[in-house]
């Protein structure tokens, strides 16, 4: 890959994700509204288009405010953490055939890795917040996503069964005649569960739960600081849809379309049903999150890798 | 589980529901007549100013909202001098409008007044009188009243007898 093309991928890539990232915004509040009967933001601008650079200038200009008992340091660095985390992810997507920043051999392991990491951007936040729902939030936040990343990493290696390598790009081109959700179908179910509380959305929003936690880890700010969590959750959001779409709808692969635009059209479809999800379900209570992550999910899970493994061993 | 996905399906089949959102500065909703918005100060057929000065009003206004000072023209006929209602204040009750012995004052069906400025909601009698007789088409206090003002004396006004003449009043 030559160096005009490989900066071309990695400004190409980022400068969509933010974009699509902040769209998203205003894509929810309007789904959200079509879901409850309401219109949603549609006075600035065509459709209202234009909600979201009004939202960014008036976050922008609002004070940028670190609490007195902050630890200010690390209040400061929790919410670069999310974007850097969630940003260097897409790092490994393959959105079409040559359009990918690295093509890594352990790609999938990466992106493992780094949403582990992410889990720092909450946990630093909530710590460094000095308030107790703040604290309360961030370390919901560690319990919740240690246990949903166990089976999330669990219920890939299906896939990564079937394609023989973690290598994204590969793993798009191992489904050239049949989409993994086929044979995966179980494993996609639970990694969409993974992935829906591992970007801590609706059914697994109990790290910011405001009914009781008043916004859980982001209390403390405001602004911009309080912006890069709000894009960061839509980073993620996108992540995981994109995610879906190569291990398991086969990427970029489609008829007549452009690669990219198949992968897009996949990719917007699972962020469609991330937002339905918001808006359809209640969140549960934390006992019940827990027991329904180690009881059911991770058995099932293993149980899924454990036939997906013997139907492998058996064709071979 | 099953209870989870009928939930998201029928919250999907939302999408085809009609929105019940009243777009409203494009689409201006309907507002009964009665409805309690913007007070005014009405005139009477002729064109005069139906309000007496009474104070009723304003002692009936639970928010002392409504400020107004009464004098008399050349005829005798009572009117105020000015006439303040402080929009910051008031509640829109209506009890004013129930008040009042002449329909002068009476609560309308517009209700956008909103302003940057909360000294531009202090409305004078300018702002506040119109020139027709809002609900009351046809009433005119002056000559239905009993009292004697100038161009009309008493037994002169509708439905009135001329007053006896105690003088003429023989065994």
């Amino acid at each position: 890959m030559s160096g005009l093309h490989a900066w071309a991928n990695v400004f190409g890539i980022m400068v969509a994700a933010l974009s699509i990232a902040a769209g998203l915004i205003w894509v929810e509040r309007r789904l959200l509204a079509l879901w409850q009967d309401r219109y949603g933001p549609n006075r600035v601008g065509p459709f209202g288009l234009l909600q979201v650079m009004a939202d960014t200038l008036k976050i922008l200009t609002k004070e940028d405010w670190v609490p007195p008992f902050a630890d200010r340091g690390v209040f400061i660095l929790a919410p670069a953490v999310i974007m850097a985390t969630v940003l260097l992810s897409f790092a490994v997507i393959p959105v079409a055939p040559g359009v990918v920043i690295s093509n890594l051999n352990i790609g999938l392991l990466f992106f493992l890795g780094m949403s582990s990491l992410g889990v720092y951007s909450v946990v630093l936040a909530g710590w460094s917040s000095d308030n107790k729902y703040a604290l309360l939030g961030g370390m919901r936040a560690a319990a919740q996503m240690l246990s949903y990343e166990v089976f999330m990493g669990l219920s890939i290696m299906g896939t990564v069964l079937l394609a023989g390598t973690f290598n994204l790009g590969q793993i798009v081109e191992a489904q050239r005649n049949l989409w993994f959700v086929v044979p995966q179908f179980a494993g996609f179910l639970l990694f969409l569960v993974a992935g829906l509380a591992e970007t801590r959305r609706i059914p697994f929003d109990l790290p910011e739960a405001e009914g009781e936690l008043v916004a859980g880890y982001h209390s403390e700010y405001s602004g911009m600081k309080f912006g890069m969590f709000f894009v960061g959750e839509y980073l993620g959001v996108t992540l995981i849809s994109a995610l879906i779409s190569v291990l398991f709808f086969g990427g970029w692969l489609g008829p007549l379309l452009p690669p990219i635009l198949w992968f897009l059209i996949k990719t917007f479809c699972f962020i469609g049903l991330f937002i339905l999800v918001r808006a359809a379900l209640p969140r549960p209570r934390f006992d019940q999150l827990m027991a329904f992550g180690w009881k059911v999910m991770l058995p099932l899970a293993l149980l899924n890798l454990l036939i997906t493994a013997a139907v492998v061993l058996a064709r071979s | 589980m099953l209870s989870l996905l009928k939930g998201i399906w029928s919250v999907f089949l939302h999408s085809f529901h009609r929105r019940v959102t009243v777009q409203y500065p494009d689409q201006k909703p309907y507002m009964p007549p009665r409805y309690r918005g913007r007070i005014i100060l009405s005139r009477d057929p002729d064109g005069g100013e139906r309000c007496v000065a009474c104070y009723l009003c304003s002692v009936a206004c639970p928010v002392d909202c409504i400020a107004l000072q009464a004098t008399e023209d050349s005829e005798g006929r009572r009117y105020p001098k000015f006439f303040r209602i402080n929009f910051s204040r008031c509640i829109f009750c209506g009890y004013c409008e129930e008040a009042c012995p002449t329909y002068a004052i009476q609560l309308t069906p517009d209700f956008e007044m909103g302003e940057y400025n909360r000294k531009n909601l202090v409305y004078e009698k300018d702002d506040l009188l119109i020139d027709g007789p809002g609900k009351y088409p046809g009433y005119n206090f002056w000559r239905v009243a009993g009292a004697q003002i100038g161009g009309k004396r008493k037994g002169e006004a509708e439905r009135e007898q001329p007053p006896t003449d105690l003088r003429s009043l023989m065994p």
